[in-house]
């Protein structure tokens, strides 16, 4: 726990002690506001809803370029190395990577209170328990897409690639339920279920299954043992 | 005590480490001495746990570097080569953050603070950015970062690369100073680099080890013949080349004319030296001596040689 924390605030240090998380941020917020108060007062509905629609299709390219350095950054620059002939699991590092990452979407998402606090104010019948769930929703995709985007970003020493393999790996999850009209009935459950949209909806519906929370965990697992694992073949070669 | 056995590593079908051995004492610095490519920084990722070997081990003292790799790392201070940083990081805040991972904090990472800006010269720098800092000062934050923990081996991979002269003899000086308490096995492809540092000096060629020994002993081994340049005039060239009927231990090897000074090469057994009995010769036949230098092999010609031997066999 000691070393995963370490991890964690260095990389956290190094996002804030560059433009690169003002930037993030900004365009974060920027972008969700647009859409979301183009629409707001045009429906007058007290729902955070149109947020709710936007911030996943913001997050497949978002979450990418925030997790893009994580490990490609540290083989490319050479401090891979350095890491690694330090006294530190592999999982302490991942994990502690994968939690800063983590923690600056969850940065990005906590902006977007203030339009919550808009509708508090302004909205009447507002419904918290949804607005809570969805936002709770939105949280597990970010980690989600954190943890594809930690793998991405393991495989290659290129940025700009580890941000490609992120966006694609993402959208096959996103687009998954697009296909299912396409796939025959025998694996359509299957692809239904590995689908990140429907377990989002669900819970964004205010209904927090243990199936959904099971899904999200899995997947998040699934990656950091991934990236844990390649990792560790780096140094068989 | 390190010792290594056997140890090889392959890339794909290329063999960069072919089963080499050998022993590090403590307190010794030992220089491992290859050209480019030889198979140096190789040997010192798998000695610091960064790459797992194909074959052999590698020992300290009683423990091993695939099943105690942590135990060894917490050992060791290791400078990779190039000396990769965190730029954007300030110097306190890079080494608070590797003593953090070594578990070093509080008043404790403080004492260490205060030790490796001592050792390292590092006292004006410590509040800057490391992308700041010259190359020299960041070489020394490479070291420092590689001392923090008071390690008892020093692993250093090219520790002067890219250092302007007087950058070097810091440096080098640093190292000496460090040696004095240290295990230091520190790798470069610059003889004088190592001869001026090292007790003992390792040269690796093609991945395999070719010399191991003090410049000395690399110098008793290794030495040939030495070759003899005399400049002399009014020799006749037939007692030139039947020189060894009657000087029996120098052999003849070339003869070059021009405006009747005749340059010679000579060459006899490095434990010999004939030269009186050459002037000797000399005179009975006639000769004018101008010049007369004896050109022993000197270390730079033996890593020369070992280093460019195998290539031609390759």
């Amino acid at each position: 726990m000691h070393n995963i924390r370490i991890i964690y605030k260095r990389e956290l240090d190094g996002y804030f002690n560059s433009p690169m998380a003002y930037i993030f941020l900004v365009i974060f917020a920027v972008v969700n506001g647009y859409f979301f108060t183009n629409t707001f007062f045009l429906f007058g509905q007290s729902d955070l809803r149109m947020l709710f629609d936007i911030v996943p299709l913001v997050y497949l390219f978002f979450i990418p370029a925030v997790s893009m350095g994580l490990i490609a950054k540290e083989n490319n620059i050479g401090t891979m190395e350095t890491i690694s002939t330090l006294p530190l699991n592999t999982y302490e590092f991942v994990i502690g990577k994968f939690l800063a990452g983590f923690f600056l979407i969850l940065i990005g998402l906590g902006a977007t209170a203030i339009h919550f606090i808009t509708l508090a104010s302004v909205g009447t019948n507002v419904d918290y328990g949804a607005i809570f769930s969805g936002y709770l929703g939105l949280a597990l995709m970010g980690a989600m897409y954190t943890a594809v985007g930690t793998y991405a970003s393991s495989v290659t020493d290129n940025q700009v690639v580890a941000f490609i393999i992120g966006v694609f790996l993402v959208l096959v999850f996103y687009m998954l339920d697009k296909t299912l009209v396409f796939v025959p009935h025998s694996i359509a459950g299957i692809i239904q279920f590995l689908a990140v949209d429907y377990h989002l909806s669900n819970i964004s519906r205010g209904v927090i299954d243990s199936r959904n929370l099971i899904y999200f965990f899995s997947v998040i697992g699934f990656f950091i043992f991934l990236t844990i694992q390649t990792l560790e073949v780096r140094r068989w070669k | 005590m390190i010792k290594v056995t056997d140890l090889s590593k392959n890339y794909g079908t290329v063999e960069a480490v072919k089963s080499i051995s050998f022993n590090i004492q403590d307190g010794e610095i030992v220089g491992f001495l290859g050209a480019n490519g030889a198979g140096k920084t190789t040997t010192l990722k798998m000695m610091t746990g960064y790459l797992v070997p194909t074959s052999g081990k590698i020992e300290f003292n009683d423990l091993n570097i695939i099943d105690d790799t942590h135990e060894i790392q917490k050992q060791i201070g290791y400078l990779p080569e190039l000396n990769p940083l965190y730029m954007e990081m300030r110097v306190y805040e890079y080494l608070e953050f590797l003593a953090g991972i070594r578990k070093i904090i509080g008043r404790q990472f403080k004492e260490a603070l205060s030790r490796v800006i001592e050792e390292c010269g590092l006292r004006g720098v410590v509040h800057k950015n490391i992308a700041d800092c010259s190359k020299g000062y960041r070489q020394r934050i490479g070291l420092a970062a590689a001392m923090i923990h008071d390690p008892k081996i020093l692993i250093l991979d090219e520790p002067v690369t890219g250092l302007d002269p007087n950058q070097i003899v810091e440096i080098r000086g640093l190292i000496k100073q460090l040696g004095k308490e240290k295990l230091v096995f520190m790798s470069s492809h610059i003889l004088q680099e190592i001869q001026a540092t090292v007790d003992r000096i390792m040269i690796i060629n093609q991945g395999e080890i070719v010399a191991n020994g003090t410049s000395d002993e690399l110098m008793s081994n290794f030495m040939g013949n030495v070759i003899l340049n005399m400049e002399v005039k009014g020799a006749a060239p037939e007692t030139i080349e039947h020189i060894q009927a009657k000087v029996p231990s120098v052999k003849f090897v070339s003869l070059n004319t021009s405006n009747d000074i005749q340059q010679i090469q000579f060459e006899y057994g490095k434990d010999q030296d004939p030269r009186e009995d050459l002037f000797r010769y000399a005179v009975e036949n006639h000769w004018t001596i101008l010049n007369m230098t004896p050109h022993t092999t000197n270390l730079e010609d033996i890593f020369r040689d070992l280093t460019t031997e195998s290539d031609t066999h390759a």
